[in-house]
């Protein structure tokens, strides 16, 4: 983790800051220091063998996620791809459900049967935790298309990465969410790399939400290593969603700090441009620089959150290795649904 | 504290490495995040991080060291003032207690669920699937697909249609031809062609709490939203723990039409019902469509409905009742005989009995059977005719390797084996793409003189 003071911090627009209360500071930096730690538990549990398969880990890219949550309200919904677990964190599901999950037990939240890819929690409105690349932005659109057929006014956020960016149905789904007005907001989450390829190398067309422009579709560019940038884009897209004028593209700058995976030996970057990030652009770093610099908080304060964090993730992992494996039963169920889902007719009418 | 660094697993198959080198050495300040070791592993050489803080008090593993098992201690990291010896002292070594994956599930007792354990297959439903005396009329399997999609809009509020030339157009097989000036655009959606966007927006929709019907406009052009259709569709309520059911009907023509050669000529029956998480359903008469089309719309998991455009235009009888439908995984005995089974779907389902319509005139009583769904599977029905006829054809439009009827064929060694007094045929298509050319065309589809050659077979006639 980084110790210098981010040089972001003195090039935070007055704007974005007086619009933030200490509260909610401490909170951006609760949510972004419990995804770090969250994640470096998770790495390693995976060397210890408790965490098999692929592990994509979030680190270096928290401020996305616990920027845009700051913009939604209760029934908005969120969809990702695989490296999902600091989207579950941020939007409140529980520490404890997602790494038991990782570690494929009972207490996981698809009870051990869909692992770090493929997790999801209805009542926290998080439909996953997608294996394959870009298939969350069509559903992600269907969530939206579902909202609007039933006339409320909830918005779905979809995120993907600048991989995914360059999938054929991301533009089938500008293309339909656009025409039908969905309210659905295109999340690229552009840390630089589709697995080992950079942006530059997979296309010429580098600005990624300038693609929205043949559809019609409005977006920018958001600094997404600066949690209140990232909130104060979120909030614009937000309103432009519940005012019925259709989808929003945000391309949020990011950057991940470890491999895509975690057997990616990532040679394909050097040593010294993560370091040059960790060092001068790291999200949470920023924030702490921003409470203590305006006596938001004291050194102490930090430590007492680092320490609350520090014990959710101990418990997690605890909860994690202890909990049971499925039972085998569990092999042969949800393969079918027998009832109807939430959401039939009774709720409509 | 002092704690035991220990060998990483790097990647999903890993179990012993390499330790390359030391980035750190003894004495050094380690902070979460530094790399301290390279790793080969069975894929790559991994930068190792550290995840704690601490001095690297002591290198158990030296550089170059191979085979080192993963969790083996290759390091400890000590705190200021510590020495790498109170490793001893503190917490044991923390042996991951990596679950065991050798036991598989069948060892442990899944009863009739293994490879080896018999099956109990189920007693067949035989109740007949409309009261006695119900009056009937006469329908297309056109009509009575748009008559049961019109019913559930209806009915559900959250039901709607959405696919290429569904509404404007009024449906470029006219399936939909209507729904449009009575459920309005908000219900009946006209699409861009852009299959995998839609399907994956449907599947979306069915996640978020509608009842999509989409209309593939024949579903050759399925194969682009296969993506969605398996891994978004059939795999999210098992992958969710049970969270998130998907209600949607993906619908359309299947199979051969009439001289439109390879790419557009291909029966899918097999492909889908080789899926677990899917329902497949493939009727043949005007009263199945409907009854099953109803099903398949309240059914609360994704189901792929085979209709075919030869069979649309062709008319049956079909119960006049104001709300009727046909469960699922229940077969009808469209012809009873005793002497050999021929078990169909489909299209399939006209060859069989203009089949068994020939062979009763050269006096082979043929047991016809149309399976209406093929996931699930009526076994009960099938069983219990062949250990009645003791001879059985299969008959399907698709291709031979992999297909319904193969599934079929070892399902009735594995539970009738004793009651066959021949082999099992298959009659498929051919295993040649579809030509173009009217008599080459003719030849690929399986064709009526070949059921009767396969049923004289095995009846040795």
């Amino acid at each position: 983790m980084a110790r210098k003071p981010a040089p972001a911090a003195e090039a935070q627009s007055p704007d974005t800051l007086s619009n933030v209360s200490r509260d909610e500071l401490l909170q951006y930096y609760r949510d972004m220091l419990l995804i770090r730690r969250f994640e470096e538990k998770a790495g390693q549990l995976y060397g210890m063998g408790l965490i098999g398969g692929f592990c994509h880990l979030y680190i270096g890219q928290e401020a996305v996620v616990v920027g845009l949550e700051a913009a939604t309200k209760e029934g908005d919904k969120r969809i990702t791809s695989y490296r999902d677990h600091g989207h579950m964190l941020a939007c409140g599901m529980s520490a404890r459900g997602v790494m038991a999950e990782l570690t494929g037990r009972e207490g996981g939240y698809s009870k051990g049967k869909g692992g770090s890819m493929h997790m999801f929690s209805r009542e926290k409105h998080f439909y996953g935790g997608h294996g394959i690349v870009a298939a969350q932005v069509p559903l992600g659109a269907g969530l939206a298309f579902a909202d609007k057929y039933l006339g409320n006014d909830n918005v779905t956020f979809a995120y993907f990465g600048d991989g995914a960016a360059n999938q054929g149905q991301v533009y089938e789904t500008y293309n339909m969410a656009v025409l039908w007005e969905l309210p659905v907001i295109f999340v690229i989450e552009n840390n630089q790399y589709a697995m080992g390829t950079s942006v530059k190398r997979s296309t010429k067309s580098t600005t990624l939400f300038g693609r929205g422009e043949a559809f019609g579709i409005p977006g920018e560019q958001v600094d997404g290593m600066d949690v209140l940038a990232v909130k104060a884009a979120g909030e614009k897209a937000v309103a432009h969603c519940r005012a019925g004028k259709g989808p929003y593209i945000l391309e949020v700058m990011t950057y991940r700090y470890r491999g895509h995976s975690m057997s990616d030996p990532a040679k394909y970057r050097t040593r010294e441009e993560v370091q040059k990030m960790r060092d001068e652009r790291d999200a949470i770093e920023h924030v702490r620089e921003l409470l203590l610099q305006g006596s938001h908080a004291s050194e102490d304060d930090l430590k007492a959150i680092d320490k609350d964090i520090k014990d959710i993730v101990n418990d997690s992992a605890e909860f994690a290795k202890e909990s049971p494996e499925p039972a085998l039963e569990e092999l042969w169920t949800d393969i079918y649904a027998e009832d109807l889902p939430q959401g039939s007719a009774e709720e409509v009418a | 504290m002092a704690t035991e660094i220990l060998m990483p697993a790097l990647s999903p198959t890993m179990e012993e490495g390499t330790l390359a080198k030391w980035l750190k050495k003894e004495g050094d300040a380690v902070k979460s995040g530094d790399i301290i070791a390279e790793i080969e592993t069975d894929k790559a050489t991994m930068e190792f991080e550290a995840v704690d803080e601490g001095i690297l008090g002591k290198i158990l593993v030296s550089e170059g060291s191979q085979g080192v098992k993963v969790n083996t201690p290759i390091a400890v990291l000590v705190e200021e003032g510590e020495s790498a010896d109170d490793v001893k002292a503190a917490s044991t070594p923390a042996q991951a207690q990596a679950p065991s994956t050798a036991e598989g599930p069948n060892e442990q007792g899944q009863p009739g669920k293994s490879a080896v354990e018999q099956v109990k297959t189920p007693e067949p439903d035989r109740s007949p699937d409309w009261p006695e005396g119900t009056r009937m009329k006469t329908m297309t399997v056109r009509e009575a697909l748009r008559e049961a999609m019109a019913e559930e809009m209806e009915r559900d509020e959250t039901v709607f249609l959405m696919g290429e030339e569904v509404g404007e157009y009024q449906g470029a097989y006219k399936i939909s031809q209507g729904l449009l000036d009575k459920f309005g655009p908000r219900r009946v959606v006209d699409t861009p062609i852009s299959e995998i966007g839609f399907a994956g927006i449907g599947t979306g929709a069915a996640l978020g709490g509608l009842r999509p019907i989409v209309e593939f406009m024949t579903f050759n052009f399925a194969m682009q939203a296969m993506d969605h259709i398996i891994n978004s569709a059939a795999k999210t309520l098992y992958m969710s723990g049970g969270q998130m059911g998907c209600p949607i009907v993906f619908r359309g023509p299947n199979g051969a039409a009439a001289r439109v050669a390879a790419q557009h000529s291909q029966d899918y029956a097999a492909w889908y019902a080789s899926v677990p998480g899917l329902k497949v359903v493939m009727p043949y008469s005007a009263a199945d469509a409907k009854g099953l089309m109803k099903q398949a719309i309240r059914d609360p998991n994704p189901v792929i409905f085979l209709e075919n455009e030869i069979l649309y235009g062709r008319s049956f009888e079909v119960p006049d009742l104001e709300d009727f439908t046909i469960p699922f995984g229940k077969a009808r005995i469209a012809r009873t005989g005793k002497d050999v089974t021929i078990i169909s779907f489909g299209i399939g389902m006209s060859h069989a009995l203009e089949a068994a319509d020939k062979l009763a005139g050269d006096g082979i009583e043929a047991e016809v059977i149309d399976l209406r769904t093929l996931r699930p599977i009526d076994y009960g029905t099938i069983i219990g005719s062949v250990k009645k006829t003791n001879r059985c054809v299969t008959v399907e439009e698709g291709f031979p390797v992999g297909s319904i009827g193969n599934h079929l064929s070892a399902y009735i060694m594995e539970n009738a084996f004793d009651y066959l007094d021949a082999p099992v045929i298959n009659c498929t298509g051919k295993d040649v793409p579809m030509p173009y050319a009217a008599n080459l065309e003719k030849h690929a589809l399986i064709t009526v003189p070949e059921v009767v050659e396969a049923v004289k077979k095995v009846t040795y006639r």
